[in-house]
């Protein structure tokens, strides 16, 4: 995180609609000078469409931007001062490397040996310094990337937005360009807007995520914050792998679910609540079905399925009623040290303070 | 909370007003100049006409009077059913014909298809004047082959079928070929794996594949044929159709309301089929999935060898069409004197224009070709490409959908109505050079918006939003990156504008004056003078000129290929 925490990027009351659809409505949000941030959500929930508005190319129906104490609100995308990269890429076809990402300077009044040179030192910066002379079209789709960015880079924005740029590439591309592109941002310091639908892409990227559905502000955090305490069951469960147990709260500490109660910390909740009680995978602690109980928050478990998935496995178990089918993983180590097949009974212990909990909404 | 704008009750409020930058002015100006250019030359003229056809001879208004003494005049009234009747079997026919031909070329392995493919598409290159003055010499009173037709008259509805045939086919085909190429081989290989026979696979996956193209070429030729004007004024004889009608009453009979009453009629054919056109391409979107495997045609010798003969035929009588035009062009007098020379070709001693003619119809060609492309291509830039106001750019691609629901005859006769009427200042265009062009222009102004249309959507979209995040002015864009990659289709444009403006008869036969003869025009005047072999040696300068410039054109594309469209190649 940036040191001086100066807002950057301030949107206020943000509304766009188009016809009926509403697709982001009154939304505020505040972003600090030299942050990368993620919107991220599921298709539809509207981040792009946010980042158009910042960008000046799908208007805000209302609402202010103010990028840098500017008020840009009215201001066509020309007179903004941004960055963009589209997961097309949108390399001009017809242009040479060179000429794409020097597209930008050219109407600066620079010279040409200035030019040059800037071009130069950035297609080193991204590794490709052999490929200028070549043709989008004969490059790889990561390196056409890697041009994409370089030329939104070239003019030296002061906000950097990327919408999808890594969606169109294959696994491995993906990774590499992830490492890339965080890297290039932590040298250069600029502003950055990462648009994503991919969780795992913004977990890794990403300063602070912005998690968006329907249009509106689901939560704001770190990857951290957002992973380990999200504010909403949606956020539960779009980031990550969650169990959701359903119950009613009993007392100010036990929630019921089924016949059995779950010690948790109840947030006030007020007692005879429906709710849902989430808890991660990872966090279930699987133990010998022989060993002693009577932990709190221990049941036994049956094993049904098995799905190995390199580093750990995910086992599927049913347990008592109410429970349902709960997901649990457990490092390839444990797993073979309890020795787990299908069938196995184990004891699942729910850590308390791995538990959170979420009032049912109606 | 000051940027609260108010939020207005309906239900979608306005976008918030954007500044607009110096682009969005230029954008937005270039879309009002073309609306008003394209409601000058095809939506005003339009209107006189309409208006005109509710008048007297002396402009006072009368209703539906002309329209009442239209159909209770018998003998204009059967025009209607002749021009329906020849237009449909004409659609049969080459319907049937054409994609026989168009499956032997795209999914069989017979010998010689690129041969047959370029044969089928001899037609274009000549006026539909060409087939009908061919018919006269293998089946006109003195014709080689007049026996054949066993006592019947070549001069009427047979002949007009005939020549019909001849000059729409390669129009079926093309738009055929294109159906049946796009086959996707998974549903074949599907139909295989399901043991299903082959008549069953032709059934139930080629032809409903082919569905909407055969439709379509259905709709084309029934409109070009009822809207030619060219093949049934020479071989028509006493057999009237809408086409010759209009002519009549307007060239012959100067009763220009009437004129206005035909035209109006015959509009309505075109028009329903244009409108069934549009709604059959509607149909069509994402028929073939981007996943689609290419259909590779396996050989089967006797189904080949079967076509190969059918396709012979069929390129033998189209060979013997245009052969017959040329030969009969350098007969000194036929069918007494067989000798060949050039005497036909003397057309400075003729009435008709004179080589004059000829000269007139090249710089027309060439104007058409580079205005109007450039026009056209402007145009669709501007309608696929500006930003925002959205009603101005929609207003735009009707503008330029309409003139293809106008036969050229209907428009030539409405731009007689408006540019020739004593209060329009643009007056001064009737009679020119000029006033030829842009009826040529409009009246191919669709196909060639339709092809730059889909030549730009093939683009990136986000081109335009990366060159305003990087403060580049969108006419460098333009000239930098749009133009470039499709300057391909924009010479594909320029040419079929230039062979059009060629051939073309039906628009201009209302327009040209002495000074501005064209050599279609001097076909069709030549013929009707009784000079039928000039003017079969002046088509046939319309044919060499238009093959040569065709030659040009490959070679100018193949260059230009090499030179621009290097990032192509991998």
């Amino acid at each position: 995180m940036p040191e001086s925490k100066q807002v950057y990027l301030y949107i206020e009351n943000l509304t766009k609609h188009f016809g009926e659809f509403v697709a982001v409505r009154e939304l505020s949000l505040e972003i600090i000078r030299g942050e990368f941030i993620c919107f991220l959500g599921p298709s539809g929930c509207g981040k792009t469409t946010l980042l158009r508005a910042i960008a000046g190319l799908d208007p805000q129906s209302s609402g202010s931007i103010t990028q840098d104490g500017k008020n840009i609100s009215n201001l066509p995308p020309s007179e903004r001062d941004f960055g963009i990269v589209f997961q097309s890429y949108a390399l001009f076809p017809n242009l040479t490397v060179f000429k794409n990402v020097a597209y930008g300077l050219e109407n600066q009044r620079i010279s040409k040996a200035e030019i040059r040179v800037r071009v130069s030192d950035l297609l080193e910066l991204v590794g490709l310094p052999e490929q200028a002379d070549k043709y989008p079209a004969q490059l790889s789709g990561g390196e056409q990337q890697r041009v994409a960015l370089t030329r939104a880079l070239a003019t030296s924005p002061g906000l950097l937005l990327l919408d999808e740029p890594l969606s169109a590439l294959d696994a491995r591309v993906r990774a590499a360009l992830r490492l890339e592109i965080r890297s290039l941002h932590q040298r250069l310091g600029v502003t950055t807007i990462l648009v994503t639908h991919d969780q795992e892409e913004a977990l890794s990227m990403a300063d602070r995520i912005v998690v968006m559905d329907q249009g509106r502000i689901e939560q704001v955090g770190t990857p951290e914050e957002i992973y380990s305490t999200p504010a909403s069951p949606f956020v539960a469960d779009f980031i990550g792998v969650m169990n959701f147990l359903k119950g009613e709260i009993t007392s100010s500490e036990t929630v019921r679910i089924g016949k059995d109660s779950l010690d948790c910390d109840t947030a006030n909740i007020p007692r005879g609540s429906k709710v849902r009680v989430t808890v991660r995978p990872e966090d279930i602690l699987c133990k010998e079905s022989s060993a002693k109980r009577k932990n709190a928050n221990s049941f036994l478990f049956k094993v049904e399925s098995l799905e190995f998935l390199g580093s750990f496995c995910r086992l599927i178990m049913s347990g008592p009623e109410g429970f349902g089918k709960l997901k649990a993983d457990l490092s390839t180590q444990q797993f073979h040290e309890l020795n787990v097949t299908t069938d196995s009974t184990l004891t699942a212990e729910f850590p308390l303070r791995n538990l959170r909990i979420f009032p049912e909404s109606s | 909370m000051n940027s609260a704008v108010s939020l207005s009750m309906s239900a979608a409020p306005p976008a918030q007003r954007i500044r607009l930058s110096l682009d969005d002015y230029a954008l937005r100006t270039g879309l009002i100049i073309l609306i008003i250019l394209l409601a000058i030359s095809v939506v005003f003229p339009l209107y006189s006409l309409l208006s005109k056809s509710l008048e007297d001879m002396d402009g006072k208004f009368v209703g539906l009077q002309n329209f009442r003494e239209y159909f209770e005049t018998p003998a204009l009234f059967t025009s209607i059913t002749n021009s329906l009747g020849v237009a449909s079997s004409v659609a049969l026919i080459v319907m049937v014909i054409a994609f026989v031909y168009a499956y032997a070329l795209t999914r069989t392995q017979m010998p010689l298809r690129w041969l047959f493919r370029g044969i089928a598409l001899i037609p274009i290159l000549a006026p539909s004047l060409l087939a009908a003055i061919s018919m006269i010499y293998w089946f006109g009173n003195q014709g080689v082959l007049k026996s054949w037709l066993a006592g019947a008259s070549v001069y009427g509805p047979i002949g007009i079928i005939i020549a019909s045939c001849f000059w729409v086919f390669p129009h079926a085909l093309m738009i055929l070929v294109t159906a049946l190429s796009t086959a996707d081989a998974r549903l074949y290989e599907a139909a295989e794996a399901l043991c299903t026979p082959k008549w069953r696979v032709f059934w139930t996956v080629t032809l409903p594949g082919a569905k909407y193209g055969i439709l379509s070429a259905g709709f084309i030729v029934f409109t070009l044929v009822i809207t030619d004007f060219g093949v049934p004024k020479v071989i028509g004889g006493r057999f009237n159709v809408l086409a010759t009608d209009v002519y009549k009453q307007v060239v012959g009979q100067q009763n220009f309301e009437m004129g206005a009453v035909v035209s109006l009629v015959l509009l309505l054919p075109a028009l329903l089929a244009f409108i069934a056109d549009r709604w059959v391409q509607r149909k069509q979107v994402a028929l073939l999935s981007a996943r689609a495997i290419p259909f590779q045609p396996k050989s089967e010798p006797l189904r080949d060898g079967l076509l190969f003969v059918f396709c012979a035929i069929v390129a033998v009588i189209l060979i013997a069409m245009l052969g017959m035009a040329a030969y009969a062009s350098f007969v000194t007098f036929w069918p007494y004197n067989l000798t060949l020379s050039l005497k036909n070709y003397n057309f400075d001693v003729m009435d008709g224009g004179g080589w004059e003619a000829y000269y007139n119809s090249i710089r027309m060609a060439i104007y058409c070709a580079i205005i109007g492309s450039g026009f056209i291509f402007f145009g669709s830039y501007l309608v696929e490409k500006a930003r925002g106001i959205t009603w101005l750019r929609t207003i735009l691609h009707l503008a330029a959908m309409l003139p293809l629901a106008v036969p050229g005859l209907v428009l030539g006769i409405a731009y007689i109505f408006f540019f020739n009427h004593p209060d329009n200042p643009l007056g001064f265009l009737y009679g020119s050079m000029g006033i030829l062009v842009i009826c040529t222009i409009v009246h191919f102004y669709t196909v060639s918006h339709l092809t730059c249309l889909t030549a730009l959507k093939q683009l990136d979209p986000e081109f335009e939003a990366v060159s305003l995040s990087l403060k580049t002015p969108v006419w460098r864009t333009f000239q930098k990156v749009t133009l470039p990659m499709c300057l391909p289709t924009l010479l594909d444009v320029a040419s079929y504008l230039f062979l059009n403006a060629m051939t073309t008869v039906s628009a201009v036969v209302f327009l040209y004056s002495p000074e501005t003869m064209l050599a279609s025009v001097a076909v069709l005047n030549m013929d009707d003078a009784g000079d039928i072999a000039p003017a079969a040696a002046m088509a046939l300068m319309i044919v060499y000129t238009s093959a040569i410039f065709r030659v040009f054109h490959a070679l100018l594309a193949r260059k230009l290929n090499r030179r621009t469209q290097v990032w192509r190649h991998k």
